[in-house]
């Protein structure tokens, strides 16, 4: 393969002339990470939210809770991606959808790309919820109300604490997905560091400098988040309850 | 939802499917055949008990779940080309269509997927079975063909195919290398005819549909599977 490397390219000015490419690129991981964690938010709150309703006794909510997770599980990303930034603001009343098409960019992408992958994240946050409550004994939740808890109580004082360090490994990749996942976003038109690798490449004609240089910082990215998840599930153990580096991933 | 321009839909349906779904679901097939044989040989390579054959398929498996789909469709719309010319010892990068790059690029992608599911598979036989085989005087080619894999196939295929709808939807990635699947070709009509709203609602819908309708008949096997065992 006779292709010639030259890796100067990445200490060159880019063409908007805030600094090198390399700079270029990590402003770009910024925005990556600035999205992923926003969304991330969202995802947790009302992942919890859905996963633990979809856990309760109560018919309708189940199946409300049910129907949420159906509609955002089966539409491809980048179609809610589209949705959100091209379909929302016209069905909204118009002063406000006016309001959204004029946000200065970068938040006019930026706002529905965390809105997008919050839910879309949030919907996947649900299900591992629901199947860390629902892998506890039974007798967990026989024994909260047996103690005199309100239905509430228990979940808040028994049943949660228990889920949440039970489902810590799926939610840690997860949040890796969510970092991935926000790439999608330079569909709506968002630089971020997959968005910025490709506007290197069209610059400067340095197709695979550009690519590996993204590439590494990925790898980077995903190695600190594994250390740092490592480290908190460290943290929230409770000795005695579960084993040194946390339940086996559910395999899928 | 009183401007709602149903006409575009009526006057674009046959082409949407004829030209971009004709595409999304040809790619997934072929994506699927080759991500399930490829990524069956990484699982068989990572659990093998040649060091550098397992570390070298570690090593695939996590680099390509560690980047964006995006980034990697990118890449492979970039190096397809190279890889091609160097494989027919052509001196210039040759020509790759839209459709073959992303062929290439799900197969190689999904099969990192695959082989963890594979994986898996694999390791949810009982050792004894592969002992018994060796034991009948089978070598290792013939244990995996005959007896781990029909039973880890057996046992994985609710997984598979869950997978497969995942890599069903993620082709609508190929957007970004412009190629005509089903989502393409709404953008096409949507952009000419200014009607991102209808077209994109239609695009969810159909994607829900078949997505949903699909992961129903999965829970039906799993359920049927499931029993015998």
């Amino acid at each position: 393969m006779n292709y010639n490397w030259h890796w100067q390219v990445l200490l060159e000015t880019e063409p908007g002339g805030t600094g090198s490419y390399l700079h270029y690129l990590i402003v770009g991981l910024g925005w990556t990470l600035a999205t992923a964690l926003a969304a991330w938010v969202i995802a947790l709150a009302i992942g919890a939210l859905i996963g633990t309703l979809r856990t309760t006794p109560l018919k309708w909510v189940v199946r409300a809770g049910n129907l949420y997770v159906e509609v955002f599980r089966n539409v491809p990303l980048i179609v809610q991606m589209f949705l959100w930034f091209f379909v929302v603001p016209e069905l909204l009343p118009q002063a406000l959808g006016d309001w959204i098409k004029q946000m200065p960019p970068p938040w006019g992408s930026y706002v529905p790309a965390v809105l997008c992958l919050g839910i879309f994240t949030s919907v996947r946050v649900a299900e591992q919820v629901r199947a860390g409550i629902n892998s506890l004994p039974r007798g967990q939740r026989m024994a909260g109300i047996a103690m005199g808890l309100t239905e509430t109580q228990t979940y808040r004082y028994v049943i949660l604490p228990q889920a949440f360090r039970i489902i810590l490994p799926p939610l840690t990749s997860e949040f890796m997905n969510i970092i991935k996942n926000s790439s999608v976003a330079l569909t709506i038109g968002l630089l971020e560091l997959t968005g910025r690798a490709r506007a290197m490449q069209e610059f400067s004609f340095r197709v695979f400098e550009a690519f590996t240089a993204a590439t590494v910082i990925y790898l980077l990215t995903n190695l600190i988040v594994v250390l740092a998840m490592r480290a908190l599930e460290r943290k929230v153990r409770v000795p005695g309850l579960i084993a040194a580096g946390g339940a086996p991933q559910a395999g899928h | 939802m009183s401007g709602f321009d149903f006409d575009v839909i009526q006057r674009s349906w046959v082409y949407l499917f004829r030209e971009g779904m004709s595409f999304t679901l040809t790619l997934t097939a072929l994506a699927m055949t080759g991500g399930i044989v490829f990524g069956t040989l990484l699982a068989m390579m990572r659990l093998s008990s040649m060091k550098p054959a397992s570390m070298l398929a570690g090593a695939y498996v996590n680099l390509m779940r560690s980047i964006p789909l995006v980034l990697v469709i990118f890449w492979f719309f970039f190096l397809v080309p190279y890889i091609g010319a160097w494989v027919i010892g052509a001196k210039e990068p040759i020509k790759v269509g839209a459709f073959w790059s992303a062929a290439i690029t799900f197969t190689l992608f999904e099969a990192a997927y695959y082989c963890e599911i594979m994986r898996a598979g694999i390791q949810s036989i009982p050792r004894g079975q592969v002992w018994s085989g060796y034991a009948l005087g089978l070598d290792y080619w013939q244990t995996m063909a005959r007896i781990v894999l029909p039973q880890a196939f057996r046992n994985m295929l609710p997984v598979l195919l869950t997978q497969t709808i995942i890599l069903f939807q993620d082709t609508s990635l190929v957007y970004v290398i412009s190629a005509t699947d089903f989502l393409g070709a709404a953008a096409k009509v949507a952009n000419r005819d200014y009607r991102l709203v209808e077209m994109y609602s239609f695009v969810a819908v159909v994607y829900f549909v078949v997505s949903y309708g699909l992961s129903t008949l999965i829970r039906r096997l799993q359920e049927r599977i499931a029993i015998i065992r």
